[in-house]
């Protein structure tokens, strides 16, 4: 059978086109996801670039109605709270992360630890916010004062733990067991062998992890409602209720006052390019010391 | 003289207890992660006490939901939640398969990393963009061309056409649907390019040295082999739209009760938690927000649960 009867086969033809339309249709595919993105991008720069301004990071949000302000307090709010939820969850997600990699690779209840982080991970984080209001309210009995800077830095803590621990386990179970086995046949002790062996090697994963961590909750606004609640002065008292970039364009962004809108488009803006940054940045970085 | 060749033994293990504390330390810490879940559950549940007991299981078929008159029940928001949660697996998928197809078999290999971190920043996007996006952006296209499009074709359709009917407002569970459907894509892809690479080459080499298209090696060969993995990737997805919260609450128009049309605005568990919570002051109020946030915490840890699992089986073999 030569080349001319074989196009000729209808066929040979037909599988042939079909094919041509699937390698189309999956080539559409990335183009269509690709185009979500640059819009997405795109809708933020035109209607944020103008918001950009130095007393976005100077003036406090402005009251309804007036011309003018920023989102000076907002963004001190999220630092602050990102950063106490940072220093609360490393410790536990990277300790409860090497019990599940040094000590219990394979046991029971390392797989049910594993399971249940992995379903924390993409639980719904508003039901997170409810909890720690919960606790707030009914537990500590603090009732009205229940929306507190420190509510909101427990939830955020709360939804990046399952990536803290889910990090650090998969970066310790790549360090090879030579590394592990060398150690320990020069009498180094299985504690002080994680710290100088396990950590070391597996530092770059687990910093990635910790910085997607903070990329994630960053962005989070679900939890932050029912806990932190948002406050429209300047405050740095985590005792205190305390405004969030996120919680600021929840507020701003469903309101028909003009200029509110404007800063919620300039705040849209400013937390995606942080967290678009962290995760090209750690991702290229990780990559490059794979 | 002899004492001086004494040497003391150095110290090899100057705190053996630091070992048995430090194991300790660990699986305490392991631990939280499991009494984290149980104590979001039972507090949920404590926390709804006066809903289940005046309802019963009866909350989750009651329609009404009547915050003067202090009816509650979750018929309204779990019908959303669902609906726009398939709506959004059912235009997720197909664009979910094909990225996954174009990336693992099409691509060439330098091409492969960018255009997959490109796609994976898409789940990087806060939530509220997308939401301020599909308010702003989505929903007056909307309005504009998509849903007068719509019903002047799929609105005529005998049996289907009545989702695609009564007053076009931009908003609404169809558009919530989309939004919530480009927010899952890179969820679902992720999966679906981990469980693809999984595919033994010698199977598709195989396939392809019987003169099998690209396309028939997926459809005959990667499919098939992957498909427990893939059913896992897609409930991944469903897990995450159930849960989505601000980018629902921006989109579905936060109304309750049920309605047939699509174009209708409704109400997701997730966006009214999100509504109402902080709002709510008589006590049967707040509970029954509280047992919506257990139900939505069940089905999305069941359904979590079962991806997990799916997917497991899908490596294993």
């Amino acid at each position: 059978m030569n080349i001319q009867e074989l196009m000729a086969n209808p066929l040979y033809r037909r599988r042939k086109w079909t094919n041509r339309v699937m390698l189309v249709l999956a080539g559409l595919a990335i183009v269509v996801g690709l185009f979500w993105l640059s819009w997405i991008m795109w809708t933020l720069f035109s209607k944020g670039l103008a918001a950009l301004s130095p007393s976005l990071f100077t003036e406090i949000t402005p009251p309804a109605g007036e011309t003018g302000g920023g989102l000076a307090n907002a963004i001190l709010g999220s630092v602050l709270m990102v950063a106490v939820a940072t220093m609360m969850t490393t410790p536990i997600g990277i300790l409860a992360g090497t019990y599940l990699a040094e000590y219990a690779r394979n046991n029971t209840l390392s797989k049910i630890v594993r399971f249940i982080n992995d379903i924390l991970l993409s639980a719904p984080s508003i039901v997170v916010g409810m909890f720690v209001f919960l606790v707030a309210y009914y537990g500590l009995g603090l009732r009205q004062n229940a929306y507190s800077g420190w509510a909101g830095a427990f939830a955020l803590a709360i939804i990046m733990l399952p990536v803290v621990v889910r990090t650090t386990d998969d970066m310790l179970k790549l360090v090879p067991n030579t590394l592990r086995e060398a150690a320990v046949a020069l009498g180094t002790p299985y504690w002080k062998m994680i710290f100088t062996i396990g950590y070391r090697a597996a530092r770059t994963g687990m910093l990635t992890g910790l910085l997607l961590g903070v990329a994630r909750i960053f962005g989070e606004t679900a939890p932050l409602l029912f806990t932190a609640f948002g406050n429209n002065f300047w405050s740095s008292n985590l005792s205190e209720r305390m405004a969030s970039l996120p919680q600021v364009i929840n507020q701003f962004g469903l309101s028909p006052d003009e200029n509110w809108n404007q800063l919620a488009w300039g705040g849209a803006i400013l937390i995606t390019l942080l967290v678009l940054f962290i995760n090209i940045v750690t991702r290229w970085y990780a990559s490059k010391h794979d | 003289m002899q004492n001086t060749l004494e040497i003391s033994a150095p110290k090899i293990h100057p705190k053996p207890w630091m070992d048995k504390a430090f194991k300790t330390l660990t699986l305490l810490n392991a631990w939280l992660v499991l009494i984290l879940l149980a104590g979001i559950i039972v507090s949920l549940f404590f926390g709804s006490q006066t809903t289940w007991q005046k309802e019963g299981l009866g909350f989750l078929t009651k329609e009404e939901w009547d915050t003067a008159a202090g009816s509650f029940g979750a018929l309204g928001p779990v019908a959303g939640t669902l609906i726009t949660s398939g709506i959004a697996l059912l235009l997720a998928l197909p664009v979910s398969i094909g990225i996954a197809m174009f990336l693992t078999e099409l691509a060439p290999a330098w091409l492969r990393r960018p255009l997959g971190t490109a796609i994976e920043l898409l789940a990087a996007i806060p939530s509220i963009i997308y939401g301020m996006w599909g308010l702003f952006v989505i929903a007056p296209l909307f309005i504009e061309y998509v849903q007068p499009f719509l019903a002047i074709t799929l609105g005529n359709v005998p049996v289907i056409g009545k989702l695609f009917s009564g007053t076009q407002l931009g908003v609404g569970v169809l558009t919530a649907g989309v939004v919530l459907a480009i927010m899952i894509v890179p969820f679902i892809t992720a999966v679906l390019r981990d469980v693809f690479s999984l595919v033994p080459p010698m199977l598709k080499e195989s396939a392809y040295g019987l003169g099998a298209t690209t396309w028939e090696v997926v459809r005959n060969i990667v499919i098939p082999h992957t498909k427990i993995g893939m059913v896992g990737g897609v409930m991944l997805g469903l897990g995450r739209a159930l849960g989505e919260t601000m980018a629902v609450t921006f989109v579905i128009g936060n109304s309750h009760g049920l309605n047939l049309s699509l174009f209708a605005p409704g109400n997701s568990i997730a966006s009214t938690l999100a509504n109402e919570f902080n709002e709510a002051s008589s006590d049967e109020h707040r509970s029954a927000l509280l047992a919506l946030a257990l139900v939505l915490f069940l089905i999305t840890t069941i359904v979590l649960g079962f991806a997990k699992w799916l997917i497991s089986r899908n490596e294993v073999k």
